[in-house]
């Protein structure tokens, strides 16, 4: 189970943060060639971006987020970076899914020139406005490359015709929907940036909140946030040890080819052992078990 | 001769005598007796005040070749070494060594007594900037004498260094010669560097810009010590002496490397009720800091005694009594002075209590743990904290080998790459902190433990950090950014690097490009 709780931001012309990214523990690091990067800095971000690629050892899942296809941008960071590998590319601003299949082709073109494995290169979409939030699920599942719908909340405020508040009300229905749409598509559900690095407090807030909601994760823009999420979304003790009795007497029942399951009296059907080895997957990601 | 880390250390070097090769961290065995200042009388009532700084040097008789000490617990803000060289190159005196315990940027004013001839050589803990850049280019008619600070007490108090005249600025001195740091608009907290050339120097003037009725309370240098007192304007610049509180860094990289430091200590088998604490004044060991207070309030736990160069962070820990005591040599901010000045259980002490290794005990024996720093590390735990990628003297061997050598448990914390560079090599361009006495190299990306500490590192398995050997580090900053080039140099000798039992662990040559 690939876990994406934090996506990590880093500004694809950044020789210093390129270098180190790997360091801090995100499960997927975002090299940016779009909102980062100056207009006039683009193509030698995607250069610096296929460097680090080629030359630096990620322990984790790459991803690079591209410039939005339409504009002059796109396609040239799709031809110098898929040369690298990267495990996903990012669309960001995405509208609907013919964007997604325009990518696809141009991925599948390059799969085949560079030898690598077909469809080994995945794919996700940012959700940043309210058209493209109607088009979620269909954007969600218009590729098998398809791993997961962000959202990116300041320009879907901004479109929105509000603006952010602390408890986050003005996302409520658009995270909602995201969730479903990338439920339905069965892939994982990213939530937005949080870009007031000092207030730990509103931060930690609205981290809980999304996780309570269902998000697989959060996009981060600094290092010391990750932490903070990896926390909130450790399992607590309790929650693993049951999870540990239920996989137990699942397999067990499975052994005695037993149909009906049951731990302490309660059954146990196929939802219960899917969160099961849901929480087991959270707590062996995370760096401790934290205390009830 | 080869030293036992390996350095070629030249028999002879002009102007110094006896060089004794680094043969293990305890292997120099002291003989003789402590050396004194002269025996001086004061008749009652007698004056110490001086009136000019010509007068003052007349008082002490100073003349050509001696040599003169000053304190460095005013930091970037002292303004007592640079007037006094300049009163001195006034009245036509030469050759004489300078022996402060440090060198900072401020004092780069006095380079053109150097070139003149004024100063001919130094003895001290290290320098920055231009006077590094000085030292390194060989114009010293002698080599500079690097030491520590344990070492130089040790020296001081052996005889090997004789300081004639000591300079000892006073934030508060009252009119018989009793003096402490924790007064006054230039109060720099602990006097622990000045004290001992206090007890030992020949001639003791203490020059200070808060003259205060006698007797003054507290007292850190008794006035039976003190030969003279020069009231000036100004001893230093606050801003320069102290910041304000020295924060948590908030830089990634500093921060990642202070979580795995303190999952070190959590783990290491030394944290435990009682425990004792080094911490250095770098980004990383202040962070350091904040994660052992949230381990120490998580576990119940308390420390016995923090002890160095004292920070904000530090002072606040034992306010919230998470630390017994704290000894204190130094101190690099306000609060830190401030805590000195009103805390009961902040101790001020002197470098040799802190670190002479030739005593009947320093406080660095009694350490659990130590967290420092370093330029670069090499495969055999080495630390360079001392000359730079050019080879040019830009640090201080301070408390390094000292807090290493003593501590139970010494943490080494610095980035795998600066920049361009990897920070672990095959050799280190100078040995200042042998690596016998490093225990664990913590980098951004992985800790390395001293294979000397199988039982350390089977304590760390649990620890959730990357454990890896130290050539597995070294490949991995190679692998980034190549194998550095050795720095070329001449077969002139600038500065020798002396260990805190007085032998050499290394010299310093001048770099070619120099």
């Amino acid at each position: 189970m690939k876990l994406r709780r934090t996506m990590m931001f880093v500004p694809g012309n950044n020789p210093g943060m390129l270098q180190n990214a790997g360091i801090y523990g995100a499960d997927t690091i975002i090299m940016d060639l779009e909102d980062s990067v100056a207009i006039s800095e683009k193509d030698v971000a995607r250069q610096l971006v296929l460097s680090a690629l080629k030359k630096i050892k990620y322990p984790c899942e790459v991803a690079i987020r591209i410039n939005h296809i339409s504009t002059p941008f796109g396609r040239k960071d799709l031809e110098v970076v898929l040369a690298g590998r990267p495990n996903l590319i990012r669309l960001p601003m995405a509208q609907d899914a013919s964007e997604i299949q325009e990518i696809d082709a141009i991925i599948t073109e390059a799969e085949e020139k560079y030898g690598f494995a077909s469809g080994s290169i995945k794919m996700m979409a940012a959700i940043e406005t309210p058209k493209g939030l109607m088009h979620a699920y269909d954007i969600a599942s218009a590729s098998p490359r398809m791993v997961a719908l962000a959202i990116g909340a300041e320009d879907f405020v901004a479109n929105l015709k509000t603006n952010r508040t602390k408890d986050g009300k003005e996302l409520v229905t658009a995270r909602g929907q995201l969730i479903l749409a990338a439920r339905a598509a069965g892939i994982d559900a990213i939530d937005t940036v949080f870009a007031d690095i000092n207030d730990e407090e509103t931060f930690i807030a609205e981290t809980t909140m999304i996780k309570e909601m269902g998000f697989d994760g959060k996009s981060v823009v600094n290092p010391r946030q990750i932490r903070l999420v990896h926390e909130i979304f450790a399992p607590a003790v309790k929650e693993i040890e049951h999870a540990e009795r239920v996989l137990a007497a699942y397999q067990e029942a499975l052994a005695n080819k037993s149909g009906v399951i049951s731990l302490n009296g309660k059954m146990i059907d196929a939802p219960i052992v899917v969160r099961a080895e849901r929480v087991l997957a959270y707590a062996a990601a995370a760096a401790t078990r934290e205390e009830v | 001769m080869l030293n036992s880390v390996g350095r070629e250390i030249p028999e002879k070097v002009t102007g110094v005598a006896n060089l004794r090769p680094y043969a293990g961290a305890f292997g120099a065995a002291p003989a003789g007796r402590l050396t004194g200042p002269k025996i001086a009388a004061a008749k009652p009532r007698s004056d110490k005040l001086l009136k000019s700084m010509e007068q003052m040097i007349e008082a002490t008789g100073l003349r050509d070749g001696m040599t003169i000490s000053f304190h460095h617990h005013f930091r970037n803000g002292d303004y007592v070494l640079n007037t006094v060289i300049d009163a001195i190159a006034r009245k036509g005196i030469k050759g004489l060594t300078l022996a402060p315990s440090s060198l900072n940027d401020i004092n780069d004013v006095i380079i053109p007594y150097i070139e003149e001839g004024v100063i001919t050589a130094i003895e001290t803990s290290g320098a920055r900037g231009k006077l590094g850049r000085l030292l390194t280019s060989g114009k010293m008619a002698k080599p500079a004498i690097i030491r520590s600070h344990g070492g130089r007490a040790r020296a001081i108090e052996c005889g090997e260094l004789k300081i004639d005249v000591a300079f000892i600025g006073a934030p508060a001195c009252d009119t018989y010669g009793n003096i402490n740091g924790v007064m006054g608009r230039s109060a720099c907290g602990s006097l622990g560097y000045a004290m001992v050339d206090a007890a030992h120097a020949d001639q003791v003037v203490a020059i200070t810009d808060n003259l205060l009725p006698y007797p003054l309370i507290p007292v850190s240098i008794p006035q039976h010590q003190v030969d003279y007192i020069l009231v000036v304007d100004r001893i230093g610049d606050p801003k320069g002496i102290a910041s304000g509180a020295l924060r948590i860094s908030k830089d990634p990289r500093e921060l990642l490397m202070a979580e795995y430091a303190a999952a070190v200590i959590e783990y290491s088998g030394y944290f435990k009720d009682g425990y004792s604490l080094q911490l250095g004044s770098g980004g990383a060991s202040l962070a350091a800091a904040k994660f052992m207070r949230e381990k120490m309030l998580a576990q119940n736990i308390t420390c016995s005694f923090g002890l160095g160069g004292i920070t904000a962070p530090f002072a606040a820990m034992l306010a919230d009594g998470l630390i017994k005591t704290v000894f204190d040599v130094q101190d690099f901010d306000l609060p830190s002075i401030e805590s000195l000045r009103d805390n009961p259980n902040h101790i001020e002490v002197s470098a040799s209590l802190y670190a002479n290794p030739h005593n009947r005990g320093p406080i660095v024996n009694m350490l659990d743990i130590s967290i420092l720093s370093a330029t670069e590390v090499d495969v055999n735990f080495n630390v360079n904290v001392l000359t730079d990628s050019n080879g040019v003297i830009m640090g201080a061997s301070g408390g390094h080998p000292d807090a290493a050598a003593g501590a139970a448990m010494s943490i080494i914390v610095a980035p795998l790459l600066r920049g361009r560079l990897p920070m672990v090599l095959d050799k280190v361009h100078t040995i200042v902190t042998p690596g016998e006495t490093v225990d664990v190299i913590v980098t951004e990306r992985g800790v390395a433990v001293n294979p000397l500490r199988k039982d350390l590192r089977a304590n760390l398995r649990n620890a959730n950090i990357p454990l890896l050997d130290i050539e597995e580090l070294q490949r991995i900053a190679y692998d980034l950014a190549g194998k550095p080039a050795p720095i070329p140099v001449t077969d002139e000798v600038v500065a020798l690097v002396e260990y805190r039992d007085g032998t050499i662990t290394d010299v310093v040559r001048r770099p070619v490009s120099m």
